[in-house]
């Protein structure tokens, strides 16, 4: 509940901070919280990848030893979802929507401004390991097209002037 | 028409009576369409399926036209069981259209595999009007090689990565797996012979094999 | 919280909690909805938190601020609604938050500046205003004024009472019978019984006795559609309590809640709204005192389109790449862990509870025949008002789009609606008139109605179908060829790549699309790209493959023309497809401003300060930017 009204009162940063110590931030009490079943291994990646922000050769070997599944098997897993990344990603993330309502309204554009403007193709983190740069297929916003989101925040009728400046902030 | 065939004799045993181009067929109670087809030696083209394996039905080209009643329909042969009364056109014009489409995308896709160029041309497919990407590939992606490893060997030594057309056969990490037994069952499985020049990125290095399935 | 022990102790606590109410006491609700969240409504919400907290309210009842789901007027954001003044405030900001308190909190009146006013007329109260008026909100009863992270504000709005009664007074076969008569279907896509579906794996399970399994599928994929986001933020009890109903009758003690990683907020309200329910005793075991044990789990979508497949949730559920996988045996008969499971939209569930309060009857009387109760769209694109509404079935296209939705904004035309999603299709403005085709209604219907009925089969008929809820509104500016070449795209990229006509075949109709794009082709492979379309129609293996040429089939039937412009002419009439347009600027505007010469990626805008600018065309790359940036709309497409 406490986490609930520290959002509506907008404290992110705390939020964030409660978040992260009720989130195990190593690897053996992610696995403490599953059981031993190839059934988990979904929801151990996902942890994993929110902890670390990528699945290291290490991680996913143990993750393997832990729910019992062949590393193919993993493999298969990890690279057919898109939420997961076996390289490190950007401190922030940039989401381009590009659902059907982005479209019409030039969400391609926004997208193409971002590759120019951070230098790097969608999918791809900044040399600086600053950000990442993607683009998802509509994230329920659509009133608001065309929407981009900057880590956990939404910026709705987006601009590439406006998002020059969320960059900069960042 | 069937129907009352069989009302006025009704069969004494188990099988399904059905028909596969107006020829009057007989199944065993598990048997699909495509493995009476082939019992009653009728031909059914089909790249992915595999005795020895589970029907994936991936491939597509088994496709058939089943009609029952008003219900008409374009199902993998594979994976249909029939039942009584049923239809079964194996050369449709919609059944048509579907195989030379694929014959023709795959031409495409494994530019290189003799078999599939002799296939496609069984079907008047003899060129293609798509982007061809990489002409020295053979492997189309049937699973056939994944599935012989997993069911029949009980290792899993490769499998596919990523998804959609990015979709690669490939083991973890792109490296050689000490999983593999180098039994070559997925050579012999491969329907173009394409995992004969990749077995190398399989299989790794001999010394060091374990033979479990679980060993990284 | 304490533990609810048995029915009448629900009564007694919904009795408490209701008589505990002020009725004078003012409620602010804050739409915290995707929409207006993107709109920075958070930064509302504090601002009211933060007045109440530093007690700056000089009123006698100091207001409960409550974040609320969505309000539905997304396009109106951020929507701030005030009981029982029955006040309805649109595009507030944090800085008008103050005079919200001193005005409407403190002295009672109404800020003027801030209602809804359209064509001169003022509205006060939201259901005076025309978008809200034509609705009939029977799921949506309470998102928006319930505060979803409290189980106490969803009991009072008579949440769990429908539970309570099927569980004192029905049995599982009783259940069962209700949904089937009600005539409900399923709201993912399909449309399929929901009704038959339960009762044959209520039948396999009975056949061959073992654990039964019930999911709601909240992997809400189809751009556009953010109907069943709203129900997870905005009423999360109302799908716990519908799959528990559910799972009651099919004799289940295990449930997945699957919802897609994008929604991060969803997530966040169910595993509060699992937790306040099961330490209420309405989860877990030996529920509400019934001798019924029924648990709940959430799992995350990984992120593929294609877990919206059944079969391919049940891959995922059990941790494997979500490849679907041919049906029959279908998910009834084998489906988690090999085991008879029902698996139903997130809307569908919502709707359980409902009909189990008010009967089959009841339900039946909402909508057409073969089509009954009501539906959620996301109404968006070029109109108006955009935003979420509910609706009977059956509601002609026209009153949805220009009665509900306020028509197209601008001096340009309605030309097409798109439903469905990637699986659906495009249906041209026109076909409200011509299509007239109800065979399914009865005469008096055909009289009253000559528009397209938006349910189930009449959608199908036009080739298209109803699909999730997305309906997104198409005006002259939008060239069908770029959005079919949209939506393959999309799909291309969610297809799993299992089935060869998929794979290959989504890749290689998106080839033809392209070329046409650039102004290529002949008019045969208009024909070619018909029937590679389908041969992707009958050979894919699951209903992704099976629906995806649907956008690209709807546009060539209807739209012809439009292909042929590209091919023949070499002109995209719209004005979209990159290689048949070209930015120019128009001298009589151009105010010599320059911004466009500044932002210009390629540097190929030239000219001299208040001067008149010009675009090399050699160089243009045509990305828009110039477009975008030019305060005074002087570039202009030719």
């Amino acid at each position: 509940m406490a986490l609930s009204l520290l959002l509506i009162y907008g404290e992110k940063s705390k939020m964030r901070e409660i978040l992260m110590k009720t989130r195990p931030q190593d690897l053996d009490s992610i696995l403490e919280n599953y059981p031993r079943r190839p059934q988990h291994l979904i929801g151990v990646l996902q942890d994993v990848q929110a902890a670390f922000n990528y699945i290291s050769p290490e991680h996913l070997a143990r993750i393997c030893d832990h729910v019992g599944v062949p590393v193919t098997q993993a493999w298969s897993v990890a690279t057919f979802y898109k939420s997961f990344s076996l390289e490190p990603r950007g401190e922030h993330s940039i989401k381009v929507c590009l659902g059907t309502t982005c479209h019409l309204k030039g969400g391609e554009r926004l997208a193409e401004a971002c590759e120019r403007d951070l230098g790097i193709e969608r999918g791809q983190t900044t040399a600086d390991q600053r950000f990442s740069l993607d683009t998802v297929k509509c994230v329920g916003a659509c009133a608001e097209a065309p929407v981009v989101m900057v880590d956990e925040d939404y910026l709705g009728r987006a601009s590439i002037s406006s998002l020059k400046k969320e960059f900069k902030r960042r | 028409m069937n129907a009352k065939k069989e009302s006025k004799k009704p069969p004494k045993d188990n099988l399904v009576h059905f028909s596969i181009d107006g020829r009057r067929v007989q199944a065993q109670p598990d048997w699909t369409i495509l493995e009476t087809a082939r019992a009653h030696r009728l031909h059914i083209p089909t790249l992915c399926f595999h005795p020895a394996i589970h029907p994936w039905g991936s491939c597509r080209l088994c496709v058939v036209e089943t009609r029952l009643n008003d219900k008409v329909e374009v199902t993998a042969s594979c994976l249909t069981k029939p039942v009584a009364g049923l239809e079964v056109l194996t050369h449709s014009s919609r059944v048509m259209n579907v195989r030379r489409w694929v014959l023709e995308m795959l031409l495409a896709e494994c530019p290189a595999s003799r078999e599939i160029k002799e296939l496609a041309a069984q079907y008047g497919v003899t060129s293609t009007r798509f982007a061809i990407l990489d002409p020295e590939e053979e492997c189309l992606k049937c699973g056939r090689c994944v599935a012989v490893c997993h069911e029949v060997v009980g290792v899993q030594a490769l499998t596919f990565g990523s998804r959609g057309v990015a979709k690669k056969l490939e083991t973890p990490y792109r490296v050689p797996n000490n999983a593999c037994i180098g039994c070559g069952c997925c050579v012999s499985v491969c329907p173009t012979g394409a995992l004969q020049a990749r077995l190398d990125t399989v299989r790794g290095d001999l010394s060091r094999r374990t033979g479990h399935g679980f060993a990284h | 919280m304490k533990k609810i022990k048995n029915t009448a102790g629900l009564q007694t606590l919904r009795q408490t909690l209701l008589e505990a109410q002020d009725p004078e006491m003012p409620v602010v609700r804050v739409c915290l909805g995707p929409g207006c969240l993107a709109l920075g409504a958070e930064k509302v919400a504090r601002a009211f938190k933060s007045a109440v907290r530093n007690k700056k309210i000089k009123a006698r009842v100091q207001p409960l601020i409550k974040g609320t789901g969505c309000h539905g007027f997304c396009s109106q954001g951020t929507l701030v609604s005030l009981s029982p003044a029955n006040l309805f405030y649109v595009r507030v900001k944090p800085e008008d938050v103050a005079e919200i308190v001193a005005t409407s909190l403190e002295q009672g009146r109404t800020v003027e500046r801030l209602l809804y006013s359209d064509n001169g007329a003022r509205y006060r109260s939201a259901a005076e205003i025309p978008f809200y008026r034509a609705q009939q909100k029977i799921i949506l009863k309470n998102v928006g004024i319930i505060d979803p992270l409290d189980i106490n504000d969803a009991l009072m709005a008579g949440g769990y009472q429908s539970l309570a009664k099927v569980l004192t007074e029905m049995s599982p076969e009783e259940v069962l019978k209700t949904v089937e008569v009600s005539g409900l279907r399923g709201r993912g896509g399909g449309g399929f019984p929901t009704g038959y579906k339960w009762r044959r794996a209520a039948d396999n399970a009975r056949e061959n006795p073992g654990p039964v399994y019930v999911i709601a599928n909240g992997e809400e994929g189809d751009p556009g559609a953010f109907m069943d986001r709203s129900i997870m933020e905005g009423d999360p009890h109302k799908v716990i309590e519908g799959m528990i109903i559910g799972a009651y009758a099919l004799g289940a003690n295990q449930g997945y809640l699957f919802v897609r990683h994008e929604y991060p907020l969803a997530i966040h309200h169910f595993s509060i709204a699992l937790r306040q329910a099961r330490n209420r005793g309405l989860l877990g075991k030996n529920i509400l005192g019934s001798g019924f044990d029924f648990d709940l789990q959430i799992n995350r979508g990984a992120g593929a389109y294609v877990c919206g497949e059944e079969t391919a949730i049940i891959a995922s559920l059990e941790g494997r790449a979500g490849e679907p996988r041919t049906r029959p045996p279908y998910p009834a008969q084998e489906g988690l862990w090999g085991r008879p499971t029902v698996i139903n939209n997130v809307e569908t569930w919502a709707n359980v509870p409902h009909i189990m309060e008010k009967g089959a009857d009841w339900y039946t009387g909402l909508g057409v025949p073969h089509s009954t109760g009501t539906k959620i769209f996301s109404l968006v694109g070029k109109v108006k008002n955009t935003g979420l509404v509910e609706v009977p079935m059956g509601i002609s296209l026209g009153a949805l789009v220009e009665g509900i939705g306020g028509g197209v904004p601008g001096q340009t035309h309605f030309k097409a609606v798109q439903t469905g999603g990637p699986s659906g299709g495009i249906i041209p403005y026109e076909l409200k008139e011509i299509f007239t085709d109800y065979h399914y209604h009865p005469e008096e219907f055909i009289a009253a109605k000559k528009e397209i009925s938006v349910d189930f089969d009449s959608m199908a008929q036009t080739g298209s179908i109803m699909g999730g809820g997305g309906m997104i509104v198409m005006d002259d500016h939008d060239c069908v060829v770029d959005v079919a070449r949209y939506f393959l795209r999309f799909l291309e990229e969610e297809s799993c790549g299992k089935c060869l006509p998929c794979r290959l075949g989504l890749k290689g109709m998106l080839e033809f699309l392209n070329r046409f794009a650039r102004g290529q082709g002949s008019p045969e492979d208009i024909d070619a790209l018909e029937s590679l379309g389908q041969a992707l129609v009958d050979g894919s293996l699951c209903g992704l493959g099976r629906a995806a040429p649907n956008p690209v089939l709807t546009s060539i039937r209807f739209f012809r023309d439009e292909y042929l412009a590209h091919i023949v002419d070499h002109k995209c009439p719209a004005g979209v497809c990159r290689d048949l347009i070209s930015y120019q600027i128009d001298p009589e505007t151009c105010n010599g401003c320059g911004l466009c010469a500044q932002e210009c990626p390629e540097a190929c805008i030239t000219g001299k300060k208040k001067k008149l600018f010009t675009i090399g065309q050699e160089a243009c790359i045509r990305c828009g930017v110039c477009q975008d940036v030019c305060p005074v709309q002087a570039v202009q497409v030719a």
